[in-house]
């Protein structure tokens, strides 16, 4: 108890100290929309931090082919807005914030991007994380012997979720020919944790929002609907086009048929917004209980004092309940993505039970 | 909206990067891993089944030797019983002849003496009938000097022979 009000005193007087100092310069209106959402989204450069005027940043390569052709170049030559080779970061407009080029009318046109962005770095940065955990915890397997038992520390928990994700969730959900699909779900369970995971470290190379990026899950769902619908049974098709229903639900107007096609497609996208959803929603919460501090400098030094701690204490909250939530939505997306396979492989016997 | 439109470079570089990490992985890591772990259940099942047997084998050993010991002990209370009734059967034959010897050496004695008593009847009886003859001689000298009274004699002789065979 006494550790916790002397951290508490700690934080409110570091963060007073910062929010005084502020509160004498002339104090310009944090725009906390444009901080939520330039994090939330993708970037051309990696922004580390400001220090006063001066932005400290991660320059990362453009690769675009325009009209003109490819072009690979630094994105800083593309900072504040600057036009090199005829490309630049558009302002506004349905192409805000993304490379694009004029065509002849003027118009603004998006060409082929393919920059490693922000989003991208880091998930190259924690894919390679993710491979060279896992390729050590293989080199331990290589090197020891059965008789030599199990393992101990961080060898001894990534078997123990490897495990727990290939037995209960992938054994369970699919059944008998799992063996197929656990690569797979094993492979996108722990590249979600570890992207998520990562996104909840606030400095470089942790901090990107990858999973909170729909083109991210997007990919994953495709992966599981691709696998889900490729190997589907017949009966698993029977279901769909003529499933167990009244007659009349399905002879005149196929309602039941439609309803059962369109899930098809509605289950993958749920698990796409579903991880999309709960990754960038938990960045954009901690962002904001962040951005309080900021907001309330003009409201003086107490209420701004009093609402930092209000902020530190949510925020770390927030940050806490996201490690939750970082775990759970891995775990979910391979639990339904295993369950969702395993109903396509569905076998005549079962159903007749 | 630019938060729910995917980015085509995006997933560009997630399939490329998604792919190769699902390659390595699902080459390299996961297939060792968990084969191992398959491997290591078995290898558990298997000492488990091996320490079962052995266990049983030692139930077995167990028996045996109880059994074994049992045997011994029977085998122990068995000599002792026949080491001590020969004991037994050896003492009483031994005395049983000791006193089979007795009673010989004892008949032996009696018939020497019974042997040597009758001699010495005899001797008696011989010196007896020396000494009869002798008095008799003397006394016959002396009555029979006549010879009336030989005569008297020899009647008398004849006359107790007669009735003694007449008896």
């Amino acid at each position: 108890m006494k550790k916790i009000r002397l951290l508490l005193i700690l934080c409110l007087g570091l963060l007073m100290l910062p929010a005084g100092a502020r509160a004498e310069e002339e104090a310009q209106p944090v725009d906390v929309n444009e901080v939520v959402f330039g994090h939330i989204q993708d970037a051309y450069e990696w922004h580390i931090v400001t220090v006063g005027d001066k932005k400290v940043s991660i320059p990362l390569p453009v690769i675009v082919k325009s009209s003109t052709g490819w072009h690979c170049f630094s994105s800083a030559r593309l900072e504040d807005g600057a036009v090199y080779e005829g490309l630049y970061i558009a302002r506004e407009g349905a192409y805000k914030d993304k490379i694009v080029e004029r065509d002849a009318s003027g118009n603004e046109i998006r060409p082929w991007d393919i920059s490693i962005t922000k989003n991208v770095l880091a998930m190259m940065i924690n894919s390679v994380l993710l491979v060279w955990i896992m390729l050590a915890c293989a080199r331990w397997y290589k090197r020891h012997e059965v008789s030599q038992g199990a393992p101990k520390g961080g060898v001894g928990m990534m078997e123990y979720l490897i495990l727990m994700i290939h037995d209960d969730v992938i054994k369970g959900g699919i059944g008998p020919d799992y063996k197929r699909y656990a690569p797979y779900l094993l492979t996108a369970f722990f590249f979600i944790l570890i992207n998520n995971l990562m996104g909840l470290v606030p400095i470089f190379p942790g901090g990107a929002n990858v999973t909170g990026n729909i083109a991210i899950t997007m990919v994953l769902a495709l992966c599981t609907f691709i696998l889900t619908n490729v190997y589907g049974t017949k009966t698993y098709w029977k279901d769909i086009f003529w499933p167990d229903v009244p007659t009349w639900l399905k002879v005149p107007i196929p309602m039941m048929p439609l309803i059962e096609f369109f899930g098809i497609f509605t289950k993958p996208f749920a698990l796409m917004i579903r991880l999309f959803a709960n990754i960038m929603a938990g960045h954009a919460a901690v962002l904001s209980l962040v951005a309080i501090i900021f907001i309330t400098v003009k409201a003086g030094p107490v209420i701004n004092g009093s609402m930092t701690v209000v902020a530190v204490l949510f925020g770390i909250f927030m940050d806490a309940l996201e490690l939750l939530v970082a775990f759970i939505q891995a775990y979910v997306f391979t639990m339904l993505s295993s369950v969702f396979i395993g109903l396509s492989r569905i076998q005549h016997e079962h159903v007749e039970k | 909206m630019g938060l729910l439109t995917p980015d085509p470079g995006t997933v560009f570089w997630m399939i490329i990067i998604f792919g190769v990490v699902f390659f390595i992985l699902a080459k390299y890591a996961f297939p060792v891993i968990i084969g191992m772990v398959e491997e290591r259940k078995k290898y558990i099942d298997q000492s488990l089944e091996a320490a079962r047997q052995a266990n049983e084998q030692l139930a077995q050993v167990r028996e045996e030797t109880d059994r074994m010991l049992k045997e011994a002990r029977d085998e122990q209370t068995r000599i002792l019983k026949e080491a001590s009734q020969t004991r037994d059967r050896v003492i009483k034959e031994a005395r049983v002849r000791a006193q089979l010897e007795a009673q010989k050496a004892l008949e032996e004695t009696r018939l020497q003496i019974v042997a040597e008593k009758e001699s010495a009847l005899n001797d008696i009886r011989q010196q007896v009938a020396i000494l009869s003859v002798d008095v008799a001689e003397k006394i016959l000298r002396k009555d029979l000097k006549s010879e009336q009274e030989q005569l008297d004699l020899v009647n008398r002789l004849i006359d107790e022979m007669v009735t003694a065979s007449k008896k």
